[in-house]
Parts: C-alpha cells; structure tokens; sequence
C-alpha cells in the first residue's frame, strides 16, 4: 500500500493515505482506492502536459520557420490545442472494413498505457513519486519497450500497405536503439550503484552525473538522447510516420480519437526520456550544487524542486524540438548503420569505460 | 500480406504499391506503381495523364497571339519562359525579331522565374527528405519575386507577359530598384540555404550516391537541363543556342559530374547563383526604345514548319508548330523537359530504397502538368 502511495509529497500523500486507510478498513479495498487517485491525479497532469507540449511545438516551429505559429485562439494561441482536441473528439473515428476490427481499436490503447505505465518510477519533485521501485531503471526500459508491440499491431490490423511498410521500420528501429539507450542508462546505474530512481537522484546531490561523471557521462548523454529519439519515433527518426514516403506510416488509417490516442503517447513519451535525461545526467529534481559553497547551495535549494525537474526536462524537449524542424531524415539503412555501426560499438566501449572510471574511483 | 483479403503479392514475391496520385512527395497527380523487395525498389512505373487538359490540341483552334497564353499552364513554375518559347516561335515565322529592350526585359524575367522556380524546388527538396524549415526559407525569396512579377505583369504565377514581337507592356518604373533590392536579399540569404542543406551530413548521406544517371543513359532518355547536367552532359540552351541575346551576356553553364542526386542539387544551386549574375549584368543596361515590334492585327505564319527551343528551369522546351497559311497553327507539338526528365526515373530508382524515390523525384524537380499537358 505505502509501496504505491509513496508521493509523500510533503504531508499531503501521508495524509490522503492515512485518511483512505481509515475510511476504508478493507486494505484491498484501500489499494484499490489509491490506485483510483494516483490515476486520476496522473490524468490530470498529463493531458494539460500534451496540451502544452503540443503548443509549444507549434510555437518553436514556427520561431523557427520565421512564422507565428498559432496566435488567434485565447492569449497567444494558447487554446488552439483545445480546439484541436474538441475537434479530433467529436470526428467519426474510422474502422475501416478490410481491417480486424479488434486488434485495429485494441492498438492505441495499448500505445497510449504504455507511455502512461513508464511514467510511474520518474520523481516529479522531491519526495513526489508514484512507485519508488527498487528496479526503477530496468522497469522502464522493459515496459517502454512493449509500446512496439502497439504499433505493429496497428500497422499490420489496418490492412493497408502503407501502414504495414510504416509498422515494419517502426519495429526494427525500436527494437535497434532499445539497446542504446539501455546501455546509456547503464552507465549512470554503475556510477550509482542502484537501479532505484531516488537513489539516483539523491547521489547527485554534490553535483550532476553529467559533470560528475565527465567523459563517459556525456558520451552516453549524447548516445541516451540521440538513441531516445529514434525510440520515439521523432525526426530526424520518424521513418514509421515518414509522411512524404508513406503518408502517415502505421496511423495512416486511424482517424478521431484513436489517432488522438497515438498524438498523445508521442508527446508522453517525449516527456519521459526527457524526464528521464534529466533524471539520470542533470540531477532530476536535484538543486544546482557546487561542491563546499555553502550560500550559493543554500541558494539553490530555494527554488522549488519540482521547479528544478520540470526546466530541466523542457531544455532537453526543447533541444528534442529543434532536432526535428533542423534535420532531414534518415534513410531506412543509414538508421540501422547509425545504430548497429556506431551508436552500439561507442556505447559498448563506454560501458568498460565507466566501469574502470567506476572501479578507480575516477570521479568527482 | 493481407490478414483478411487475397496474398497482395505477386508472383515473384514482391510487393506492389501505388505512390500516388494523392501522394505527399508526388508534387502533384502523378501515379507510379512500385515493385517492392522489402523496401528495395525493384520496377517504377508513372501512369501519367491525370492532369492532361490537351493544350497542344487546343492551340489548333486558337490564334497566334492567344495559343501562348495557354502554355502558362504547362510548367507553371516557368510560365514566362514558357511564354517566351512560343512567342520566340512566331517571331521566327513571321520574320521580325523583338526590340531589344523587350529582349533584355524578356531575359530579366526569365531569369527571375528561374530563380524563383529554383527556390520552391530547394523548399520542396527539404521537404521531401523530412526536413519542414526549408520550404519556408525557400518560400521567403520567392515571395519577394513574386511581389515584382505582380507589380509587372499582373500576375504571380501565370505572367502571360509575352506576346509576338516584344513583351505586352512597359516595365513597372520602380522596377529596376525593386529588383536590386531583392538581389541583395537574396545574395544575403544563400548562405542560410548552405548552412539549412547544403553541409549537413544527414542530407548529404541522403543524396550522395543516390540515383546516380550516367552521361550515357542522360543522353538517350533525352534528359535536359539540370539533370542532364547533373551527369556531365552539357546541354544549356542559352549556350548552345543562345536566342534573345544570351550571346552577349557573361554567365557560366554548370556542370557536374557525379549524376547522383547530390551533383543535380548542386547544379540548381550554382544555376540560382549563375541567374543573379546575369540580373545584375542587365538590371541597369536594360536599353531605351519600343517595347513591341509593330505586328498586324490578325498574325498569320507562312506555310512551313517551325521549330525553337529555350531553357526553363526544368530543362529545355521546344515548341514545334505547322502553318498552313491560316490565322491558328495547323499542328502544335512541344517538346517538355519534364516529360523526358521523368523516363528516367525508373533508370535512377532501380535498386533504391523507397525514400530515395523520393529524393530522385526531388532532384529531377517535376511539374506534373507539364509532363500531361
């Protein structure tokens, strides 16, 4: 029960859980409960995330591209995405008829969980946390991966060539970069000694991993958010979509809600391997400290912490946004040559890097 | 393949697809069908005709001066030059030559459409390797030409500023400063072309290497322009066969010799570089006098043949007419670059993955109704 509930959010996740555990005598019953508010609390939070998220990728692109982006619906156009969302809601979601109708509506509720799922061991802000899961590291990486699986599935239940051809990239592209971004996140679970994600974190107190940990750190930091873009489907990356190849890749046939459902793990999703980023190399929730400078740490620990994590996240969705309206795309090929031939072989040898670093004591 | 229907694959195993003629990277309705291995293409095949709006069979019954302004429609990306082809052809058979104000007026034009012609297509390429800024960047210069051919001749994208015997009417007189204007702007802006494209190593593993066309197969599919040249093959109109007084101006015909899509992407871009060049040679030497020969009311060719070709953008057009005396021409054929540019797709994109297509595609630079007509 506490194993769910451990927000500890302050006295405010220990006052809910004592207030359930008393109102409700059953600890079935209890659990059930929690379980029913951190779900809805999570909704809450990321469906106002998707919509931003949303916004500011039109806003960055259009800075980008010398345009406004949008601007005329509510102050700077920040109801635009409302708008979107009313109208994806209220359209005919298409089944098309060639389809197995099943698998068709099953796949971007499957996609959609999964992003959700990954969201449960990522600390928000000090002491704020869903499920503190001894292998929070591992958990991740294994249940991001199942997203594929929604995927496929979507491309190969629609019946359409296109989709298929899209579903097909898609999995042998995921599947590729799993590997480096696992082996990237490794190399800060070894500096650590443990997988647990607030253990993570409060060994960043002295200082970042990313400058902590210097050369193997920042080579799988580069390695992490290259390789987390290709997982995710974004350009330079986004050959699954690849909309002037094969029009929308494996959502060609989705329509409605169901293709809101995919918009929205894409955009869970670019918030997690940002969180995570900043989680592993940039300290999470963790102040900016400098070794023995007591005032300038006493400082630092005045800005909130979940000030701290949510800044640090938006400078790597950001960095993430601009690769997208910056590079060309890869072709299928050079995708896996980038993996296979490059990212893996460097990630491998980071791996013995980190390790001596890590034995030798080599660093701060 | 499919999971409720019929096998979807043919014989030999391979998987066929129809790219088009709703197609985000077709630029239009083009149709091809795909042969598929996996993602290697193994047979192109374009279905054309979706666009024919039969324009040569229509000229037939139309008038010398008025047949012209129909092939605005062809390419529309080069509708003055377009223009020029076929008012250059009825001069040839009436005899008369234009006043060489029209002349220069004429080539500045034309020079301006193929820079503008040239950016859209630099936009479009960025767009078709699945980077979204360059088309805006592309879109940006072109608009500033676009505002001076509004300003001269009425019309942004299909002038129909010629006319046999000179150009329709005089220059707008601010013109000449108008022009220079977006000349400095556009010089300013090369560099951000290179710095968006050019040098990225993305797009040069995109391009290097890909479609590659050899001077040969450029030389028997009749490819021209920068296509052709793209392989080696020099072919440029208005060095070969200057006309409008091309003669008399300094300007280099770019070759490159790699014939992949790469070599083709640089020669556009020396072209768009080249066409300032002959700009500023003539911006302020455009010469005083009529802007229109004096024709009759009714124009009517002696009985003969016809032939004259000019460089667009997209490579060389010829326009091939028949008189028999009368005041509409007996048979009109032309000869489109683009028609011929695209035979060899199929050429470039054998053995390609399917987003080199599309970067084969990018690089011919195709306008679907040119190739229908």
């Amino acid at each position: 029960m506490s194993l769910l509930l451990t927000i500890g959010f302050g006295p405010l996740a220990t006052a809910i859980h004592n207030w359930v555990t008393a109102s409700i005598s059953n600890a079935t019953g209890a659990l059930a409960t929690e379980m029913v508010i951190v779900g809805i609390s999570l909704l809450l939070f990321l469906v106002p995330l998707c919509f931003f998220l949303g916004y500011m990728e039109r806003r960055v692109a259009g800075f980008m591209q010398m345009r406004l982006g949008p601007n005329r619906v509510g102050p700077q156009g920040t109801l635009q995405i409302v708008a979107d969302t009313v109208k994806l809601l209220l359209k005919e979601g298409l089944t098309p008829d060639a389809s197995d109708k099943f698998l068709f509506n099953l796949a971007p509720i499957i996609v959609v969980v999964t992003s959700m799922l990954v969201l449960a061991p990522i600390a928000f802000a000090k002491d704020f946390q869903i499920w503190d899961i001894s292998i929070g590291v591992l958990y991740m990486a294994s249940v991001s991966s199942i997203s594929v699986i929604g995927i496929l599935m979507a491309g190969w239940s629609s019946n359409n060539k296109y989709s298929l051809l899209g579903a097909m990239r898609s999995g042998a592209q995921i599947v590729s970069y799993e590997l480096s971004v696992g082996l990237s996140l490794i190399t800060i679970v070894i500096f650590t000694g443990s997988l647990r994600m607030s253990d993570i974190v409060n060994s960043q107190a002295d200082g970042w991993w990313i400058i902590k940990g210097h050369i193997p750190a920042i080579i799988s930091f580069v390695i992490f958010v290259i390789a987390s873009t290709a997982e995710i489907n974004r350009a330079p990356f986004d050959l699954a979509e690849a909309e002037q190849e094969l029009t929308a890749g494996f959502h060609t046939e989705y329509s409605g809600m169901k293709f809101a459902m995919f918009l929205l793990a894409e955009y869970i999703n670019l918030f997690i391997v940002s969180a995570v980023a900043a989680t592993l190399f940039l300290g999470g929730w963790m102040p900016f400290h400098i070794g023995h400078w007591e005032m300038f740490n006493h400082i630092m620990d005045f800005i909130p912490s979940s000030i701290w994590f949510m800044s640090k996240t938006f400078l790597i969705i950001f960095i993430i946004m601009q690769f997208r309206w910056t590079f060309p795309r890869l072709r299928v090929d050079q995708l896996l040559n980038l993996e296979w031939k490059y990212l893996l072989p460097i990630s491998m040898f980071n791996i013995l890097l980190v390790t001596v670093c890590a034995i030798m004591g080599w660093y701060f | 393949m499919s999971l409720l229907g019929e096998p979807e694959l043919t014989e030999d195993g391979e998987f066929v697809i129809n790219i088009g003629p709703q197609h985000p990277s077709t630029h239009g309705v083009l149709h091809l069908k795909v042969w598929l291995d996996g993602e290697t293409i193994k047979k192109v095949q374009p279905h054309l005709g979706y666009i024919h709006r039969s324009i040569e069979k229509m000229s037939e019954s139309l008038s010398y001066r008025n047949f012209i302004f129909a092939t605005s429609r062809m390419d529309y990306l080069s509708a003055h030059i377009n223009n020029e082809a076929c008012a250059l052809t009825v001069e040839k058979g009436l005899g008369i030559e234009a006043p060489p104000r029209a002349q220069a007026i004429r080539i500045l034009m034309a020079e301006l459409t193929r820079l503008s012609s040239h950016q859209l297509w630099w936009g479009c390429m960025g767009l078709d390797l699945g980077a979204v800024s360059p088309f805006f960047y592309g879109f940006r210069e072109r608009e500033s030409i676009m505002e001076v051919m509004e300003e001269t001749c009425g019309a942004r994208l299909t002038q129909n500023y010629m006319v046999p015997g000179g150009i329709m009417y005089d220059i707008h007189p601010n013109f000449q400063n108008r022009v220079k204007n977006v000349l400095k702007q556009i010089k300013e802006n090369f560099k951000e072309y290179d710095d968006l494209l050019t040098g990225n190593v993305i797009f040069e593993g995109r391009t290097k290497g890909v479609g590659y066309l050899s001077p040969e197969d450029a030389i028997s599919y009749g490819c021209t322009g920068p296509t052709a040249r793209g392989s080696g093959v020099s072919c440029d109109v208005r060095k070969w066969f200057p006309y409008d007084g091309y003669d008399k101006l300094q300007f280099n015909e770019i070759l490159e010799t790699g014939g992949d899509c790469y070599a083709r992407y640089m020669v556009r871009m020396a072209e768009m570089r080249q066409s300032v060049r002959i700009i500023e040679q003539m911006i302020d030497n455009i010469p005083e006098g009529d802007f229109q020969t004096k024709t009759k009311a009714v124009l009517k060719l002696p009985k003969g043949e016809f032939y004259q070709r000019v460089e667009t953008a997209r490579g060389e057009l010829g326009v091939y007419i028949v008189s028999d005396g009368a005041a509409s021409p007996y048979r009109i054929k032309y000869r489109s670059p683009n028609f011929s540019n695209l035979s060899a797709l199929e050429h470039m994109a054998k053995g390609a993955k399917i987003g080199d297509l599309v970067a084969i595609m990018a690089t011919i630079d195709l306008v679907i109704p040119d190739v229908d007509r």
